[in-house]
């Protein structure tokens, strides 16, 4: 039996999902042995040019984490694209954008000039003419040039045609075994893939794997997880705590609610649901408790109540704002208009 | 309503912006104040389409974003007065909804005005009309739909 050829690469993301591959313990001996790693930064030595060199559809499967928010990471998920017969979506940032998509609130200057001259450890501080990276630097050693960092952040499939998707922040070693075991069962028997765009993942919502008790279905006051003394055996949401079971794909385990820490929606939304945010938006407003006097409140007195939501985009969108219906943030043009007039 | 018409393909010249309104209307009050408006030919700007849903707690934010990311330059969401839903508690919903949905919107970076709630009886054909007037208004002078604007800058 010939061995097929993996390649994992790593664009917007933290190394976590790299990592995940490897936390499958024993079972990465049977992944050696069906497959040879074609490239893969972070365990091997092998360099871009090697993968530039290789004849087209030579590498198997890709396993490509991490979203796409500049230059480089746009190059080599084309040329893996180019390069593989399967590539797979892994992981949430890959899917949805993940933590860093929430750069979409902002710009690529503004992100550069926060790091480089605002955050507290910068030295930066008061300098009057901060560094900031360039694309091009002219040394007289040579020319050196860094990845352009792009204003928006997209997934994965945005920029490349996308196989499969595996969702999680990383993935779970439960969901990484089920995919090497389709992918063994196929080279080894001729066992069928699944069709092209299958989620690998379950299609509930986390609601239905999770055990805790759910009994009044209704909140009262929101608390941050810190706040509260959590009940492990009583549902989150029934605690005042926003935890997104409602509007984010099961396939995980629960194992946030297992170690007594609420949802916040790595696996993104299920198939039914285009926009995991609103999906959960809409689901908090429905169980906010309707008050005795409900309706001779003001709709002051429902912003007072809402607005213990402190942070609705970070918090319903902490992993999915690049796959949302909007996308990105925009800028209204009304004030520069009515400078402009006068 | 045809005179009214008129005037405005007048006053718009060629390619002028003109504000683009949705206005979800729940069945059993806000469209019929609709209807009740139009019967009783109140005079009101033409920019709305009216999309209507059994209930305004069947708004799903999802609609919603997605009037925004289709170009709509403002939504209206009209529903029954509280403790008048058919539904008994659906407004109640629409109403915290439509709280965080602003509250969402303007992080997005859109104007949180660019959304509103109204309630709209039956028999309130003038409210309706009012409330068409007053949000046409705003838009007005909020502008185009950013998003809309930016998607087109791109094209050019």
């Amino acid at each position: 039996m010939s061995k097929i050829r993996i390649a994992q690469y790593w664009g917007a993301g933290c190394g976590g999902c790299d990592v995940a591959l490897l936390d499958i313990d024993e079972k990465i001996l049977g992944v050696a042995e069906i497959a040879d790693i074609a490239f893969w930064p972070i365990a091997v030595d092998t360099k871009l040019k090697d993968v530039e060199a290789m004849p087209d559809g030579y590498i198997t499967a890709t396993l490509y984490n991490g979203a796409i928010r500049n230059s480089e990471n746009e190059y080599v998920a084309k040329l893996l694209r180019k390069k593989s017969a399967l590539v797979v979506s892994f992981g949430s940032c890959a899917c949805y954008g993940g933590i860093p998509g929430l750069a979409n609130l902002t710009n690529a200057k503004d992100v550069l000039e926060y790091v480089y001259t605002k955050t507290p450890s910068s030295d930066q501080q008061h300098t009057k003419d901060p560094v900031f990276p360039q694309h091009e630097t002219h040394t007289k050693y040579g020319d050196l040039e860094i990845p352009v960092l792009y204003d928006t952040v997209k997934t994965l499939d945005q920029v490349i045609d996308v196989d499969y998707y595996m969702p999680g922040c990383p993935p779970t070693t439960n969901l990484i075994n089920q995919f090497l075991g389709i992918v063994e069962a196929h080279v080894k028997n001729g066992a069928p893939l699944p069709p092209k765009g299958a989620m690998i993942a379950s299609n509930k919502t986390l609601c239905d794997e999770c055990t805790r008790k759910k009994t009044v279905k209704q909140v009262e006051t929101v608390h941050d997880a810190f706040e509260v003394d959590i009940d492990p055996e009583k549902c989150m949401l029934e605690q005042g705590v926003i935890c997104l079971g409602p509007a984010t794909r099961a396939g995980c385990g629960a194992k946030c609610l297992e170690g007594n820490q609420p949802c916040r929606g790595c696996m993104g939304p299920t198939d039914q649901v285009q926009d995991q945010g609103g999906s959960m938006l809409s689901a908090l407003a429905s169980i906010y408790k309707v008050q005795d006097k409900e309706s001779q409140m003001s709709e002051d007195d429902i912003l007072k109540i809402m607005a213990q939501v402190k942070d609705p985009m970070g918090t319903f969108y902490c992993y999915t704002m690049p796959k949302s219906i909007i996308k990105r943030a925009v800028k209204e043009k009304k004030k520069v208009k009515k400078e402009a007039s006068t | 309503m045809s005179q009214v018409q008129v005037t405005q393909t007048e006053a718009k010249g060629e390619g002028e912006w003109e504000p683009n309104i949705i206005a979800f209307c729940c069945n059993w009050c806000s469209y019929a104040g609709a209807d009740l408006a139009g019967v009783s030919r109140l005079q009101m700007p033409t920019n709305f389409k009216v999309i209507r849903t059994m209930c305004s707690a069947r708004v799903d934010p999802e609609f919603v974003l997605r009037a925004f990311s289709k170009g709509a330059d403002g939504v209206l969401v009209l529903g029954c007065h509280p403790a008048d839903c058919h539904y008994i508690g659906g407004n109640y919903r629409t109403r915290r909804r439509v709280a965080l949905l602003r509250m969402l919107l303007e992080q997005y970076g859109f104007d949180p005005d660019r959304l509103r709630l109204e309630w709209v009886s039956a028999s309130e054909g003038a409210k309706f009309q009012k409330t068409i007037k007053e949000f046409t208004e705003t838009i007005r002078e909020l502008g185009p739909n950013p998003l809309k604007e930016e998607q087109e800058e791109k094209k050019h």
